[in-house]
């Protein structure tokens, strides 16, 4: 949200802080021996140079044994020898997180629900670029009882969303939980934003630009012609969307 | 307390100072005493349309920076004295405008006028955001086509979050869609969009639909706002408009294709 018309009026703004997910590469440690890490680390970066180059990465603790070590000063040494730019750690034991905290890394929330086993290689997938995990489950709800127009941002923060009117093209709605719109949907709708892959949106008349669940999305041009222009509900069933009639 | 109306789009070309012209000379000729504001500074165009552009010697931002009164800057028209303009400045840019400077002289002008017309801006910088910042109705111009659409539908958006209004919570600003430049031909070969179309879209109050009209160019190179031309079917469209403003029941017109007779094609050709 910009600073008000009359601030405006009087100075510039020099700073903004907004929310954003970022799709970054991960590193999951699947071993906790740093010279081993390092050996292998430089066999895969050199498939690829220029797409690790200066690359953010975030270590991924959670395949770790409890009671593993890791010398995370060593291990930044490491990635920056690579040109990799570790920003911070997600997962493992309470011991890592904190021996990480103290090497100055950002410790993330775990990710929920890690579906089968992930290639060591990090790789941007856009499947996963909310990966912060729900730490409750959305509780109450956002009522909109105006149209959300075009250039809107509406977002329920751990709740559900519900839209009485339509949200036009070019609008964001978004929700840590569900999403009902009783209008037409034809901005873009995203339900589960921080990672819940049970949120559902529903929807009158669905035209949307782009409708997601917990990360996973699908864009105008994808969507069937037997479910546009219908009421529809869409849910996430083995990682695909599921788009079906009501 | 003079009731202060945008008339605003978005999208630039798609007839805001003409409405805003007509407007303002419909209310003023049903005996409302009204002020037109030109916001769009550094790009003046209002005094032409108004056909006083001879008469500027003050303008908007002298009064803002207090430099002129209110009196000097406004000109009173010759056709109609309830009505005055106020014009832009053709000197200046958007940011000699203040929200404070605005707020003065739209309070200034409360005392003495019953409707303030404001004529915004294209966009949705500074000069846009102040026409409507203090607006009680908007008058959203939108042309038949996808484009304008959107920007109307960006607009909305706006109105509905950072005018004042909005700001302090109180009822929101009264919104009205006013579809120009529209042919019933163009819509029926399905190169136009309908008003249903829009309709859809935007789901607005529906203000009236101007046809697109050679009266609104030969009207604004004579200078003289096209709801004075009471032939014309975009100055009785404007006319209309002025009458469901004020609360009357009109039903609309010039949504259809004219039929023309066979003396019709011969004469009025």
């Amino acid at each position: 949200m910009p600073a008000k018309p009359n601030e405006q009026s009087t100075r510039s703004i020099s700073l903004e802080i907004k929310s954003g997910s970022i799709t970054l590469p991960i590193l999951k440690l699947l071993n906790s021996d740093t010279e081993l890490v390092a050996r292998q680390l430089r066999d895969k970066i050199r498939q690829a140079p220029e797409f690790f180059r200066n690359a953010p990465v975030v270590i991924d603790l959670g395949e770790l044994p409890e009671n593993a070590d890791v010398d995370f000063l060593d291990l930044i040494d490491i990635l920056h020898d690579h040109h990799l730019i570790p920003v911070g750690t997600r997962g493992g034991s309470q011991k890592l997180q904190t021996a990480a905290q103290d090497a100055k890394l950002a410790v993330l929330p775990e990710h929920k629900q890690e579906t089968g086993a992930v290639s060591p290689a990090p790789a941007p997938s856009p499947s996963k670029s909310s990966s912060r995990a729900t730490a409750k489950l959305p509780s109450g709800s956002k009522l909109i009882e105006q149209p959300v127009r075009s250039g809107q941002r509406i977002y329920a923060s751990g709740a559900d969303l519900i839209v009485l009117s339509q949200v036009s093209p070019g609008a964001e709605v978004m929700a840590d939980g569900n999403i009902h719109i009783y209008g037409s949907l034809r901005g873009r709708a995203l339900a589960g934003v921080q990672g819940n892959l049970e949120a559902r949106i529903f929807c009158a008349d669905l035209q949307a630009e782009l409708i997601a669940i917990g990360g996973h999305y699908k864009i105008s041009e994808n969507l069937d012609e037997s479910v546009r222009g219908r009421p529809v509900q869409i849910y996430l069933r083995d990682n695909s969307l599921i788009i079906e009639n009501l | 307390m003079a009731r202060i109306i945008v008339v605003t789009s978005g999208k630039g070309g798609v007839g805001k100072t003409t409405t805003s012209a007509a407007i303002s000379m419909g209310l003023a000729l049903k005996g409302h005493r009204t002020a037109v504001i030109d916001f769009d500074i550094g790009l003046r165009n209002l005094d032409l349309i108004m056909g006083c552009e001879r008469r500027v010697v003050y303008d908007f931002v002298n009064v803002i920076n207090q430099e002129a009164t209110l009196n000097q800057a406004l000109i009173r028209d010759k056709r109609c004295e309830n009505l005055h303009i106020l014009p832009a400045s053709q000197t200046r840019d958007k940011d000699a405008l203040t929200q404070d400077g605005v707020e003065r002289v739209l309070n200034e002008l409360s005392e003495t006028f019953e409707y303030i017309v404001c004529d915004s801006p294209a966009g949705i910088e500074r000069g846009a955001n102040l026409a409507m910042y203090f607006a009680d109705d908007a008058i959203v111009v939108t042309n038949p086509e996808v484009s304008s659409v959107r920007d109307s539908d960006r607009m909305l958006g706006i109105l509905a979050s950072k005018s004042r209004r909005a700001e302090l919570g109180l009822e929101p600003i009264k919104e009205y869609l006013l579809l120009t430049r529209y042919s019933p031909q163009r819509v029926k070969l399905g190169e136009m969009l309908s008003v249903d179309d829009v309709q859809e879209i935007l789901s607005l109050h529906l203000l009236g639909v101007i046809p697109e009209s050679k009266a609104v160019l030969s009207a604004s190179n004579a200078g003289t706002p096209v709801i004075l031309d009471d032939k014309s079917d975009a100055g009785q469209a404007y006319a209309d408009v002025i009458r469901r403003y004020l609360g009357e029941n009109v039903p609309h017109r010039f949504l259809e294709e004219e039929k023309k007779g066979l003396f019709g094609r011969l004469f009025r050709v």
